[in-house]
């Protein structure tokens, strides 16, 4: 059997209520009005499609063997380097090891779904290992625009395999149509977008139930067997059509997540899967289409093995993380739509010496520190002497993880001085709980809320922004423990 | 076996700029300025110094690297001169080189000259620069404040103060602190400042308000140190002799290892103890007369004066509170103001705080002087709580 053998996703904590939205932009745009309902996932200033990829597949490898991950892909529209493998910086993060293969697929809102159908196709002849397929997205819009109060920021990752599946893979297909809806030109920084109603009844009505019929033959499921229909549009009623005329009931659509997060653009195909997946009963039939450029729809089965399933996130985990922001000046800020003034301590240069992140890459990307052969103690970095003052033998340290590992606030102080895009940055002595400690930034937390003693987990997060040179280096930094959960 | 320090060199000179917003003056005017009170001072002529150590902290907004500026500045007759950094104790690093190279036989007469030029960044506080290719990749982006504000939290959940006493405390030290520069010309910041007024300030990095920071200024401080038989030589009556000089530097376990509560400087506890015994002194809290400490922050203070054994382990909240460590206390500490008034100059701190010492044991001190001290610590601190440099000096009446 061929399929999903495991899930996760992530959600950014910030969700900045569309009223904010409206209220700053409805003086030039009265049309607005009508869609101030309900909220957006926004990224935190440190968080792109990369550290979102990293969140969504520790969430979805949880308990499983990581040594065993034979691919890592990355679908999204919005990756932080146009030549640098993020899929690599992913796997580096994950401590993957470097016998993986490794792709970034790219180009459409329809990068998840059909690189999804591709690593499954890759499946099936040899079973060779576990394919662990991520995608995130947080497209930029213009501000005021309509797409900046439907678009969300988010991520999903799938980890699919041939051994204890949890949803069947049954069968897909897939059309192309150049039909451009939207698009986004080379150096251009945002999307140039063409008439809803043309989209609606030429593009969605036109171009999906083809492909949802193709699937459904190819997958020997009928409309009516499915039960979790998952399309991602934003287009009113749009969804609703598109099941009539295929027959798939109304009753199996899947809600869209407008109101708790937006279209995380081509990742939203698989955090709504997610979100199914976290409700299915063994025997659901699960069918995903998307949109862009022609149409891919695939069908999974749910398996006995579903209920099995080792707890996650999921979907509903991380949405249910949520922090409201209703300071609209504030995403307009982490997302360089305004000029602000940010001070002369902002002017720090960044540059990253780059032979420096590689022979440190372990350390800086996949936070592996050391444990000492000869006394047991972790720290971090590793180094070449124990820090152990009862120890301090040379050259004694092999490789040990951290990121996974609980830790709790030792120090901590907010401080209004240092240049951060969200101040006041706040930062102490996180300790680890089996040994090992460091002075880390903090991210995800709320002023007042820091205290010492306090359960953190470790996030993989951007660092500092190199505006100079297009760079950003990533680290990672304490955030408030989830319910005891790393 | 080593014999320490204690009585082998004098220090026959000394001299200090006007600590502040120089924005008339470069560098090059602060040098000079405080080495001509001290050459002045020690009654010699500038070819008698033979060897030069010069403490800068931050070169990139400074005279840059080495020791070039301080023999440019003064023309010295191509004497060695040394630049010296070990962060904020860089000027007392400077002391211990000419010190040392006087007690060695090396030379004769040795200068330490500090000076930093901070005001040239166009803002407040110390000047953003790169900590090296390594750590800026992963140490958090950590201020001054922010840095040892971390001592705040940690204090406070292991003796159980309550946050208003802890703000009490430190504003207590700061007010002090405002009273004595008040009384000092040379500082910095001369006005006084009420308990209101550092409780309500804003908050710069929590919990440390505007108050409970140091200020940034200008300034230069120098010594001119030589073996106690050449001072007499040179007519040098009632002799300030160096009893101790002591450095601990952090080898990482207060930053890596689980043992460290940051509560506290692991390093000062260990020059501290160096010192005393390296001077014979068994009880500081009744031998040593005054204390200059580090007081880069309120929180700073309060701590080291656990950690230098003035105060017992979690009684530096009394003692300061009781007024210990005011100008009428039983231990006068930051007697000319300290970092608070001063600012922080920081190649130049070091040897500001022995300058005061130096004026105070020899009853020079003005309406500052207090009534016939003996011994004179000197606390000088640089980096973060969990990795620094302490330098912790002690000088004294030849003979005490």
């Amino acid at each position: 059997m061929i399929g999903i053998t495991a899930f996760g996703a992530y959600v950014p904590r910030l969700r900045l209520s569309r009223k904010s939205i409206v209220d700053a932009n409805a003086w030039a745009s009265p049309g607005l009005r009508s869609q101030g309902k309900g909220e957006r996932a926004i990224c935190n200033w440190d968080e792109d499609s990369v550290t979102m990829a990293v969140e969504a597949a520790r969430d979805c490898l949880a308990d499983h063997d990581r040594s065993a991950v034979a691919s890592v892909n990355l679908a999204s529209t919005s990756l932080p380097f146009e030549d640098r493998l993020n899929a690599g910086i992913v796997a580096q993060a994950l401590n993957l090891g470097e016998d993986v293969e490794t792709l970034d697929v790219t180009s459409s809102q329809r990068a998840a779904t059909s690189g999804l159908l591709a690593a499954l196709r890759t499946l099936a002849p040899n079973g060779r290992g576990p394919v662990l397929f991520v995608a995130a997205d947080n497209r930029r819009t213009k501000a005021g625009g309509l797409q900046e109060l439907t678009f969300g920021d988010g991520s999903a990752a799938l980890l699919l395999g041939t051994r204890n599946v949890v949803a069947a893979f049954k069968g897909a297909h897939s059309v192309a149509v150049d039909f451009v809806d939207h698009y986004r030109g080379q150096n251009r920084e945002y999307d140039y977008n063409w008439e809803e109603r043309w989209i609606r009844d030429e593009g969605y009505m036109k171009i999906v139930p083809k492909a949802i019929a193709g699937a459904l033959t190819a997958s020997g499921v009928a409309a009516s067997e499915i039960s979790h229909f998952i399309m991602p549009c934003t287009l009113s009623r749009v969804v609703q059509s598109v099941a009539k005329r295929v027959g798939i009931p109304e009753s199996s659509i899947r809600d869209n997540l407008h109101m708790s997060c937006g279209e995380a653009g081509t990742a939203h195909a698989l955090i709504m899967l997610v979100d199914a997946l976290q409700d299915a009963k063994p025997g659901d039939r699960i069918l995903v289409a998307s949109f862009g450029q022609g149409s891919d729809a695939l069908v999974f089965e749910a398996t006995d093995a579903l209920p099995a399933l080792s707890p996650r996130l999921g979907t509903k985990g991380y949405l249910a993380r949520r922090k409201e922001e209703t300071n609209y000046a504030k995403f307009l800020a982490f997302n360089n739509l305004v000029t602000r003034e940010k001070g002369m301590r902002a002017e720090l240069d960044n540059q990253t010496a780059l032979t420096q992140l590689y022979r440190r890459r372990q350390m800086l990307l996949g936070l592996v520190g050391g444990r000492c052969t000869i006394c047991g103690t972790r720290q971090f970095p590793k180094t070449n002497v124990c820090v152990n003052p009862n120890c301090g033998a040379f050259r004694s340290q092999e490789d040990e993880l951290f990121a996974e590992t609980p830790c709790r606030v030792l120090t901590w102080s907010a401080d209004h001085l240092t240049y951060t895009m969200d101040p006041p940055a706040h930062y102490g002595m996180v300790q680890f709980e089996e040994g090992g400690r460091f002075l880390a930034n903090f991210t995800d937390v709320d002023q007042g809320r820091v205290s010492v003693g306090m359960p953190m987990r470790m996030m993989f997060r951007i660092k500092d922004f190199d505006d100079i040179r297009g760079f950003r280096r990533y680290f990672w930094k304490a955030a408030p423990a989830l319910n005891g959960r790393t | 076996m080593a014999t320490g320090i204690k009585d082998k060199v004098a220090i026959i000179g000394m001299g200090c700029s006007k600590f502040g917003e120089r924005w008339e003056a470069d560098a090059d005017d602060l040098m000079v300025e405080a080495f001509d009170e001290c050459i002045k001072d020690a009654g010699i002529d500038r070819k008698q110094i033979q060897a030069a150590w010069l403490a800068t902290a931050i070169e990139e907004i400074h005279v840059g690297k080495g020791g070039i500026p301080l023999a440019f500045s003064l023309r010295l007759p191509y004497i060695p001169v040394t630049r010296v950094e070990n962060f904020c104790a860089s000027g007392s690093e400077a002391l211990r080189g000419a010190v040392y190279a006087v007690a060695a036989g090396a030379c004769d007469i040795a200068l330490a000259l500090g000076v930093e030029k901070l005001k040239d960044t166009g803002y407040g506080g110390l000047p953003q620069r790169s900590r090296g290719v390594l750590n800026s990749m992963w140490w958090a982006n950590y201020s001054a404040p922010g840095s040892f504000a971390q001592l705040a939290a940690a204090y406070r959940a292991k003796h159980g103060v309550a946050q208003e006493d802890l703000k009490r405390a430190m504003a207590h030290i700061s007010v002090k602190s405002h009273d004595n520069g008040a009384r000092n010309p040379k500082a910095h910041l001369q006005k006084r400042i009420t308990m209101d007024s550092v409780l309500q300030a804003p908050m710069v990095a929590e919990p440390l308000g505007l108050f409970d920071c140091c200020g940034v200024s200008d300034g230069a401080a120098c010594a001119i140190v030589t073996t106690p038989e050449i001072a007499r030589g040179l007519g040098k009556k009632d002799l300030i002799t160096v009893k101790a000089l002591q450095l601990s530097v952090s080898n990482g376990v207060e930053a890596a290892h689980n043992s460290w509560d940051g509560s506290y400087f692991m390093t000062a506890r260990i020059a501290s103890k160096r010192a005393y015994e390296e001077a014979g002194i068994r009880n500081p809290r009744e031998e040593i007369s005054l204390a200059e400490v580090h007081d880069c922050f309120s929180v700073t203070e309060l701590v080291t004066m656990e950690d230098l054994f003035l105060s017992p382990e979690g009684g530096g909240v009394k003692d300061v509170l009781d007024g210990f460590y005011d100008s009428t206390g039983g231990l006068p500490c930051q007697i000319d103001g300290g970092l608070k008034c001063f600012g922080h100059p920081i190649g130049a701190s070091g040897l500001r705080m022995m300058y005061e010492m130096y004026l105070q044991l020899q009853g020079r001190a003005g309406p500052r002087q207090v009534k016939d001290p003996v011994l004179g610590l000197t606390h000088n601190l640089g980096g973060a709580p969990h990795q620094n440099v302490c330098s912790v000096a002690i000088v004294g009446r030849q003979g005490a």
